[in-house]
């Protein structure tokens, strides 16, 4: 379909390399298992296959359909046109990895731009070029810590309010090292606070691991705990939603060593939870600990200023076995997509943004919390999510407003059992005050039915 | 020339985006946890959209010219895929919704790791890892639990050949295992002799890439698995070079147990500057409880008034979660776009015009550069990028010079066992005037190499900046710009 060769060409390039046919370029494969049968669908044009796509895409009922009020980890913002139009070039996206910085320079400024923006907005000192998501990013920092102590420290101390599926794959990149245990995460006790894991931090404890805003979307402050963690020697990550950050004190203020997070809110469509993008930013401690490709500043012999991948000893293609981590493709274009986004709203728009997210999820929990049956945690500072109990369970709450046309919150005793009829409810800049009063009106009825 | 940083372009109070105005009564804010001061830059929408329009002039890419890297596949990415991975049905997802709502996105999962299986004559497909090392870590932990569901807790090493990828044993060491390196023989395979003697009840498995990075098919991986089968371990195939077998033959069929295919590289999914890339797992049956879950699967067939109901699988013996939600849908969208545009015809079709180009460019190659390994390849070859009567010029000279004759350079110093390697593969989208034209070039430049060495040394002379200061960049690392004094408010 995209191979451009004619008869005639391919015919002229048999013979020069000197064989009759095609086929035999593959005399070194098996004849019992050369050229297999594969049954699959016959080739459709263009045409075709975007008229059977859209049919498939159709079927869905989108966050554009309904009203969504759906987060826990990927969220519904608005997504400036400038952020895709610059991501269609091709100049951008068909090029790879920038291993050759003299032909990469556009890619190049743009992940250090990214770097720039990611340690500016966490307040830490530097930022690789991204991880894959959210929970691998925050995997790599517990192998980070791991390595940082020579595996002496065997404790990781985590939050329950760490999200879910980082916590699963926090464990599953821990399964590979001897003798570590990961605990603090006790799902019967899910609104603890970070203080409370403070008993659990030793001296043997590596790093604590807690969520800010947290998987509930609660605020702390969490000065005072950094320096309780570090009192103990262990290192603490912060595991951040990077738009709370344009109104809330960094977790470099606040003295967190590791800040990672998943970077879907700035600028990245939902497209059904990928691709994402891993934000990891360090103190300068641990800059040459961090893993994954980073970008730094240098000259050429002109005294021209320009970009290359440095540190790169540190990396698997260098390294090998002794690479602290095997990443090689990152999300090189998502982290584009989030320094356009950050570039268009800047310091005014980013802050807009977030207040704008503050008000209506504050809106909406005082709104829902006056409804009977339904009960909000005003007290607790959060961001834009928040945890309702509800007089049922969530699964049937969710199916009735979704009949009236809402995408209803996630359903907490997926994770927690003890959090059975506990929604948690998302709301951003995208809910105007007419969607949140059709949410409380249907919550309303639900309770009337 | 050099683009300012978007820092350098700031200016206090400008604004790119306007916002509406709360349409809600104003909450209180907690003051004590508000934030004092957000030092990003301040840029007009044209600031932006030109600041990156220049940037990405100073990229080279598949889009502008022949992108012959080895072992990335750079092939032409069509356009279509971009399309429809940004229908808004599939776009506007989010990953939690009810399975009722997304069944759209279900059915396209669950065809494509139906197309991944036939493809690869594997059982089951993860569609969860992220990227191709994700892949293999995924694979090497699936190794680990199949040993230790068995009460095998011996098995302590993975064998990987001297030419592996570095995230092969970058896996391997983060899975927890000892790597042994096997040798590879005269004609580029692995050492059936070394692999025999390595092969003992300590090891879990043997991570193999086929064909190898020297673009060679291992002759014997029959015999190369049924040894490694003998001694109880796995043999994870590294999916790289993929784009070399699709049609031709498939790897559960040569033996391998577990394998990653790289969407972004065989399926055409864009590399994007370095990601995202897409890492899906197949497996033999035995190891589909192992994946991690959750996996696509039909809940309730069709019929021909109803379509099949699709919904979410939790394998039982998982390894657990490599990642946050499904994995990058968005990419699987565009495979399944490319896979649909081929099908079973096209796709061999890719294959036999990726491995004839390779082997065309390596005709026109052989004779003025020294081919470590020289037997008909695969889709990509391996030279040397230096000569014994032209001693100052290395690979490196040769990569950039290519740079002023509006070539991307191929990969160079990789594989580690080729001295000055150059790793060429040209995928099957190009034509044979782009190959000649590159024929040409690399004659010419190894012409040059003899006769004006220091156009090399000195190269590139026509690219924004020069060869850039590596050193200085590791010892001085400055990896973030802040804003400029001026620029604050």
């Amino acid at each position: 379909m995209y191979t451009p060769h004619t008869d005639s060409e391919r015919e002229e390039m048999l013979k020069v390399i000197g064989v009759p046919s095609i086929e035999s370029l593959f005399a070194d494969v098996p004849a019992e298992y050369r050229f297999p049968r594969l049954n699959l669908p016959e080739p459709l044009s263009e045409m075709e296959v975007a008229a059977q796509l859209q049919e498939l895409a159709s079927i869905n009922e989108t966050t554009r359909d309904l009203i969504c009020f759906l987060g826990a980890g990927a969220y519904n913002h608005y997504v400036p046109a400038a952020v895709d139009a610059i991501l269609r070039r091709g100049e951008f996206y068909t090029a790879y990895t920038p291993y050759q910085p003299e032909v990469s320079q556009g890619t190049l400024q743009a992940i250090f731009e990214y770097q720039s923006l990611i340690a500016n907005l966490t307040g830490m000192d530097a930022s690789n070029a991204s991880h894959y998501d959210g929970a691998t990013a925050t995997a790599e920092a517990a192998v980070l810590a791991y390595h940082h102590f020579r595996g002496k420290r065997t404790r990781f101390v985590v939050s329950p309010s760490v999200n879910p599926q980082y916590r699963a794959v926090l464990r599953t990149y821990l399964n590979g090292y001897e003798n570590l245990e990961v605990i603090g995460d006790d799902v019967e006790k899910p609104f603890e606070t970070a203080e409370d894991l403070l008993p659990l931090v030793d001296a043997n404890t590596a790093l604590v691991i807690v969520q800010y805003p947290d998987f509930f979307g609660r605020i702390q402050d969490l000065t005072d705990f950094a320096q309780k963690v570090h009192e103990s020697g262990a290192l603490l990550t912060v595991v951040v939603n990077p738009l709370a950050l344009a109104l809330f004190k960094s977790p470099g203020e606040m003295g967190a060593d590791i800040a990672c997070g998943e970077g879907q809110p700035l600028g990245i469509p939902l497209s059904y939870g990928g691709p994402y993008l891993g934000i990891f930013a360090t103190k300068k401690d641990y800059v040459r600990k961090m893993a994954g490709r980073l970008v730094g500043e240098t000259t050429d012999k002109e005294g021209r200023r320009g970009y290359v991948l440095t540190l790169t000893a540190r990396e698997q293609h260098i390294r090998r076995e002794k690479a602290t981590s095997n990443i090689c493709t990152n999300q090189g274009l998502m982290a584009l997509a989030a320094t356009v986004y950050m570039s268009l709203l800047g310091k005014t728009g980013l802050r807009q943004v977030a207040e704008l997210c503050y008000h209506k999820a504050h809106y909406t929990a005082q709104q829902i919390n006056q409804i009977p049956g339904f009960e909000v945690d005003l007290k607790t500072p959060f961001f834009h999510e928040f945890v309702v109990k509800c007089p049922d369970s969530v699964e049937e709450i969710n199916e009735y407003l979704l009949d009236n046309g809402i995408l209803g919150g996630y359903d907490l005793s997926n994770d927690y059992p003890a959090l059975k009829n506990h929604m948690l409810l998302a709301v951003t800049e995208m809910n105007t005050r007419e969607d949140i009063e059709i949410l409380c009106e249907a919550l309303k009825e639900y309770s009337h039915d | 020339m050099t683009e300012p940083t978007i820092y350098e372009l700031s200016s206090p109070g400008r604004v790119g985006v306007r916002y509406p105005q709360p349409d809600v009564p104003l909450a209180e804010l907690p003051q004590d946890l508000v934030r004092q001061d957000l030092p990003l830059p301040e840029l007009s929408e044209l600031n932006v959209i030109r600041h990156f329009m220049h940037l990405s002039h100073l990229n080279y890419s598949i889009d502008s010219g022949f992108y012959p890297l080895g072992s990335c596949t750079m092939k032409y990415n069509p356009k279509i895929n971009e399309e429809m991975a940004r229908l808004p049905g599939f776009a506007y997802t989010h990953p939690l919704q009810p399975i009722e709502t997304v069944q759209g996105n279900l059915a396209l999962m669950y065809e494509l790791q139906e197309y991944l299986k036939e493809i690869t004559g594997f059982d089951a497909v993860t569609l969860q890892p992220a990227a191709g090392a994700q892949g293999e870590f995924t694979g090497v932990m699936i190794i680990r639990a199949y040993h230790k569901s068995r009460g095998d807790s011996k098995r302590t090493k993975i064998l990987v050949p001297d030419s592996a990828h570095g995230t092969n044993p970058a896996t391997s060491a983060m899975s927890g295992y000892e790597v042994v390196h096997i040798p590879s023989d005269s004609r580029g395979n692995v050492d059936i002799e070394a692999l025999r003697a390595a092969c003992d009840e300590t090891v879990a498995g043997l991570m193999l890439t086929n064909p190898n990075t020297l673009g060679l098919f291992e002759e014997q991986v029959v015999e190369v698995n049924r040894i490694v089968h003998e001694a109880g371990g796995l043999v994870y195939g590294d999916g790289a070079n993929l784009n070399a077998l699709l049609g031709i033959a498939r790897p559960a069929d040569l033996g391998f147990d577990i394998m990653h295919i790289n969407l972004h590289k065989t399926f055409s999914t864009p590399h994007g500057g370095g990601g995202p890339g897409s890492g899906p797992v197949a497996v033999k049956a035995a190891f589909k409880e192992f994946l991690p879950g959750p996996i696509v699967e039909v809940l309730e067939e069709g019929d021909e008034e109803l379509p099949p109901v699709f919904g979410f699988y939790q394998p039982t013996q998982s390894i657990g979660r490599v990642k946050a939600f499904h994995g990058h849908f968005g990419m699987m969208v565009r495979a399944y776009t490319y896979i649909s545009i081929h099908g079973a015809e096209g796709l061999r079709k890719v294959s036999e015009y990726a491995v004839l180009n390779a082997n065309y460019l390596l005709a026109r190659m052989r004779g003025t550069y020294k081919v470590p390994y020289d037997r008909i390849c695969k889709h990509e070859f391996v030279v040397e990028g230096v000569w014994d009567d032209a001693p100052e010029v290395h690979a490196l000279d040769i990569a950039k010079r290519l740079m002023d004759y509006n070539f991307h350079p191929p990969t160079n110093y990789f594989p580690l066992i080729v001295r000055e390697a150059l790793m060429i593969e040209p995928t099957e989208t190009e034509t044979k005037q782009t190959l000649d034209r590159f024929a040409d070039v690399m004659l010419k430049i190894a012409e040059e190499a003899h006769q004006q060495p220091e156009l090399l040394r000195e190269a590139p002379h026509s690219t924004p900046v020069g060869r850039l200061d590596e050193v200085k960049a590791a010892k001085e690392l400055v990896l973030c710009c802040w804003l400029p004094e001026e620029a604050k408010n």
